[in-house]
C-alpha cells in the first residue's frame, strides 16, 4: 500500500476548477519531485493535502496510510504524520518560536496518545537540530518567523520537520529565496530525514535542488494534472526543453 | 426598548439608603457628606445613554436597579471567602481582603508588612472621633458621576495605605475583593498614597466565593504618586459572570513620577472600569494599559480619561479587547492636553479582536489638545483572527481552540507585556488563561 494515494482529485477554488483529476502515488521511503509551470496547481495540491480551508474537493480522494485524509481536520493530519513546509511561511508576532514548537510537538504527541516531552529533553532536542541547521538560539526566542529573512524562514520549516519527524514531508519550493550555502544546509537537513518509512514530495522549479535531494520519481504537472512521470533524468530534460510540450499535452 | 421598564422609582432607593445609613461608618460631617452624595445620586439616577460618558453603557437598561446593601459578612461568609482566597493562585503578596465590601483582618496579611507601609481600614478612620472631619475621603472631584456619588454615600469600608517617602516596598500590596452574597450590593473605597520617591506594586483582584451570584460591586480607589514615586498597578476583575461591577480609579501623578497601570476585565456580566488620571507634575510618565476579555453576553466598559496638565510629560495607552459570543466591549479613551501642557508626548492605540459575528466592539479614542507644541496620536482597529495564521498553527498540530488561544494570547500580550514586574505580569497572564480555558 502506498503511503500517499491521490486519486483523480478535482479541486475548486472560488468556483474555478484548479485540479482536474490529479493522480499521484507515493510509497514510503521514496522521494518524489513535482515540477511544473507557475499556476499549474502545485501549491494547491500541497494545501489540499494539508487541509487548508477554502478549497472545495469536487471529486476523487486522498488516502494516507490507507485512511481518508479529506475527512480529517488539519491538526489530525499533522498528528498522523503529514507535514507541509510552506512556500510562504507566515510570521506570527507575539508567539515565541520556542513556545510554538513545544505547543505543536506536544499537541501532536497528545493526539497520538503519547506523553508530553519533558522540558529539558525538548530544549536539548531543539538546540541540537537548530545548531545542525545553523539557526542561532536568539532566533528561537523571537516571534515565529518575525524578522526572519526568507532563507531563515525556510530553515525554520526544516527545523520543525526534523523535530516533528513526520512520515510525509511536502516541501513547497523550499529552495526559493535560499542562497547556495543555505540551500546546501537545508538540503542536508532534509536528507538526514530520508528513511525507509518516510516519504518526501519536493515541489521545485529548479533542477539544482534535485542535485542535493535526489528524487526517485519526477512528475510534471501542467494545468492541474500530472502529465508525465519519470526518473530523475526527467528533471534534467525539463531544464533543457522547458514546459512548452506539456502545456499542449494537458490542453 | 421598553421605556417604562427603564424608569426608576427613586422612592424605594431613598428608603434603602434610610434603612442602612445607621450601619454606615462615620458621624457628623461624614454623615452629611453621605447624605449630600446620596441626594446627588438620587437626583440623577442610574446613568443612561443620554449621558455622553455612558452612551454605550446604559445602566438603566443593563443594571435596572440598585440592590439592597449586602449584610456585614458573618463567620460563614468569611469562611467561604477564605476558600475563594485559597483558590486564587497568587504569589507572595500582602493581601488586604474585603469581603462584601467590609475589611476582613482575619483573612488579611497584616502581621508581616513592611514598616514603611501604614494600613488602616476606612471604617476605622471614618469612625475614629479624632478624625470626625474625614469627610474629604468621600470626595472625588474627578467626575460628577452618579455612580461615584452612590459609592460615596454607601461606602462601608476599604483600606487606606500609605507608603512613606523614599520607601521601596518589595512585596506587592494586594487588595482582594471577595463577594460571598447574592442579589446584594457592596460599596468599597480605598486609598493608596505613595510618598515622594517611594516605589511600590499594587494589585487589585475581584473574585466571587462559590455560590455568590447576581451581586453588584461598586468600588473606588484613589491613588496619589508623590514626586519621583513609581507605581506598578495591576487590576484583575474576575467577578461572577452574572455580577455587576462598577469601579472608579482616580490617579494623581506628581513630578517625575512613573505610573504604570493595567486593568484586565474578564469577569462580570456588566462592568464599567473608569480611570481618571491627572498628570500634575512635570517630567512624569504614565502608561495605562488594559484588556477586556468578554464572552457570552458579557458587557465590559473601560473608560480612561487622561489629563495632561503640565509640560514635558509622556503617556502611553494600549488597549485590547477580545470578544466571543455576544460579548460587548466598550473602550473610551480620552486624552486631554491642557493649554499649559507643552511638549506632551501622548499615544493611544486600541485594537479589538472579534471571535464571533455577534460580538460587538465600540471604540472611542479621543484627543483634545489645547497646547500647540505636542506629539499626540491615536489609532484603532477591529478585526478577526488571521485565517492564514490559524491554518499554519493547525497544520502544525494545534486544535482549533489551541490555535486560537495562542493567537489571542499574543494579541493581548501587546498590552500585558507593558507590566514591568515579572510576578505581576504572570498574574495577568494567568487571569487571561483562565478566561481562555473557560471559553469552550
Ligand atoms: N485562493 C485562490 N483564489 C483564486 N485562485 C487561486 C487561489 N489559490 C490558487 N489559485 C489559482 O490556482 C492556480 C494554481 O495556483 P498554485 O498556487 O497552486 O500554483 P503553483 O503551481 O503552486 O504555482 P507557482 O509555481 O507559481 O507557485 C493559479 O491559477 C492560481 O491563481
Ligand atoms: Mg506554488
Amino acid at each position: 500500500m502506498a503511503l500517499l494515494e491521490v486519486k483523480n482529485l478535482q479541486v475548486r477554488v472560488e468556483e474555478r476548477e484548479i485540479l482536474h483529476g490529479l493522480t499521484l502515488s507515493v510509497n514510503a521511503g521514496e522521494v518524489h519531485a513535482i515540477m511544473g509551470p507557475n499556476g499549474s496547481g502545485k501549491s494547491t495540491l500541497s494545501h489540499v493535502i494539508a487541509g487548508k480551508p477554502g478549497y472545495e474537493v469536487t471529486g476523487g480522494e486522498i488516502l494516507f496510510k490507507g485512511e481518508d485524509l479529506l475527512e480529517m481536520a488539519p491538526d489530525m493530519r499533522a498528528a498522523k504524520g503529514v507535514f507541509l513546509a510552506f512556500q510562504y511561511p507566515v510570521e506570527i508576532p507575539g508567539v515565541a518560536t520556542m513556545t510554538f514548537l513545544r505547543t505543536a510537538l506536544n499537541a501532536q504527541r497528545k493526539a497520538r496518545g503519547e506523553g508530553e516531552f519533558s522540558t529539558p529533553d525538548f530544549l536539548k532536542k531543539v538546540r541540537e537540530v537548530a545548531a545542525s541547521l545553523g539557526i542561532p538560539q536568539e532566533m528561537l526566542r523571537r516571534g515565529v518567523n518575525v524578522g526572519f529573512s526568507g532563507g531563515e524562514k525556510k530553515r525554520n520549516e526544516v527545523l520543525q520537520m526534523a523535530l516533528f519527524q513526520p512520515s510525509l514531508c511536502i516541501l513547497d519550493e523550499m529552495d526559493s529565496g535560499l542562497d547556495i550555502d543555505a540551500l546546501r544546509v537545508a538540503a542536508d537537513g532534509v536528507n538526514k530525514l530520508r528513511s525507509p518509512d518516510r516519504a518526501m514530495v519536493v515541489i521545485t522549479h529548479y533542477q539544482r535542488l534535485l542535485d542535493y535531494i535526489v528524487p526517485d520519481v519526477v512528475h510534471v504537472m501542467s494545468k492541474g494534472r500530472v502529465v508525465k512521470s519519470g526518473g530523475k533524468e526527467l528533471a534534467l530534460e525539463l531544464e533543457a526543453t522547458g514546459y512548452a510540450q506539456y502545456a499542449d499535452a494537458a490542453a | 426598548m421598553n421605556v417604562a421598564a427603564t424608569q426608576i422609582d427613586p422612592a424605594p432607593v431613598a428608603s434603602a439608603f434610610d434603612a442602612v445609613r445607621a450601619r454606615l461608618p462615620g458621624t457628623e460631617s461624614v454623615t452629611e457628606r453621605r447624605q449630600a452624595s446620596f441626594d446627588a445620586y438620587a437626583s440623577k439616577g442610574l446613568p443612561n445613554r443620554r449621558i455622553e460618558d455612558w452612551k454605550y453603557t446604559d445602566l438603566r437598561v443593563l443594571m435596572r436597579e440598585v440592590l439592597p446593601l449586602a449584610a456585614a459578612p458573618d463567620q460563614a461568609a468569611l469562611q467561604r471567602a477564605g476558600t475563594a482566597l485559597a483558590h486564587l493562585a497568587t504569589r507572595d503578596t500582602t493581601k488586604l481582603v474585603l469581603v462584601d465590601g467590609v475589611f476582613a483582618p482575619s483573612l488579611s496579611d497584616l502581621a508581616g508588612h513592611e514598616a514603611a507601609v501604614e494600613i488602616r481600614s476606612l471604617a476605622e478612620v471614618l469612625r475614629d472621633d479624632g478624625n470626625g472631619n474625614r469627610a474629604d475621603l468621600l470626595n472625588i472631584n474627578a467626575s460628577a458621576d452618579a455612580m461615584i456619588s452612590l459609592n460615596a454615600a454607601m461606602a462601608t469600608d476599604g483600606v487606606l495605605i500609605t507608603v512613606a517617602d523614599g520607601a521601596s516596598v518589595g512585596r506587592p500590596i494586594h487588595i482582594v475583593h471577595v463577594a460571598t452574597q447574592s442579589k446584594a450590593a457592596t460599596y468599597s473605597r480605598s486609598f493608596l498614597k505613595l510618598g515622594s520617591a517611594a516605589r511600590a506594586t499594587f494589585v487589585e483582584s475581584f473574585v466571587a466565593a462559590e455560590g455568590a451570584a447576581a451581586y453588584q460591586a461598586n468600588d473606588a480607589v484613589v491613588i496619589w504618586l508623590g514626586d519621583g514615586a513609581e507605581l506598578q498597578h495591576v487590576r484583575l476583575m474576575e467577578d461572577a459572570l452574572d455580577a455587576i461591577n462598577i469601579s472608579t480609579a482616580v490617579f494623581t501623578v506628581g513630578a517625575k513620577a512613573k505610573l504604570n497601570t493595567f486593568n484586565l476585565t474578564s469577569g462580570g456580566g456588566v462592568s464599567r472600569y473608569q480611570g481618571f488620571v491627572s498628570i500634575g507634575g512635570e517630567g512624569a510618565h504614565v502608561a495605562t494599559n488594559g484588556v477586556n476579555l468578554l464572552k457570552g453576553t458579557q458587557h465590559g466598559d473601560t473608560t480612561l480619561v487622561l489629563n495632561h496638565l503640565v509640560p514635558h510629560c509622556t503617556s502611553r495607552e494600549v488597549f485590547r479587547a477580545v470578544l466571543d459570543g455576544r460579548g460587548h466591549s466598550v473602550f473610551q479613551g480620552r486624552i486631554n492636553v491642557h493649554q499649559a501642557a507643552q511638549k506632551t508626548d501622548a499615544k493611544m492605540m486600541t485594537r479589538a479582536l472579534l471571535l464571533s459575528d455577534e460580538a460587538e466592539a465600540d471604540n472611542k479614542p479621543e484627543l483634545e489638545i489645547f497646547a500647540d507644541d505636542v506629539t499626540c496620536g491615536h489609532g484603532s482597529t477591529t478585526g478577526a483572527l488571521d485565517e492564514s495564521l490559524l491554518f499554519y498553527l493547525r497544520a502544525r498540530g494545534l486544535s482549533e481552540k489551541d490555535a486560537q488561544s495562542l493567537l489571542i494570547q499574543a494579541f493581548i500580550g501587546e498590552a500585558i507585556e507593558s507590566i514591568a514586574d515579572d510576578g505581576l505580569r504572570d498574574l495577568a497572564i494567568a487571569a487571561g488563561e483562565r478566561w481562555l480555558e473557560a471559553r469552550s
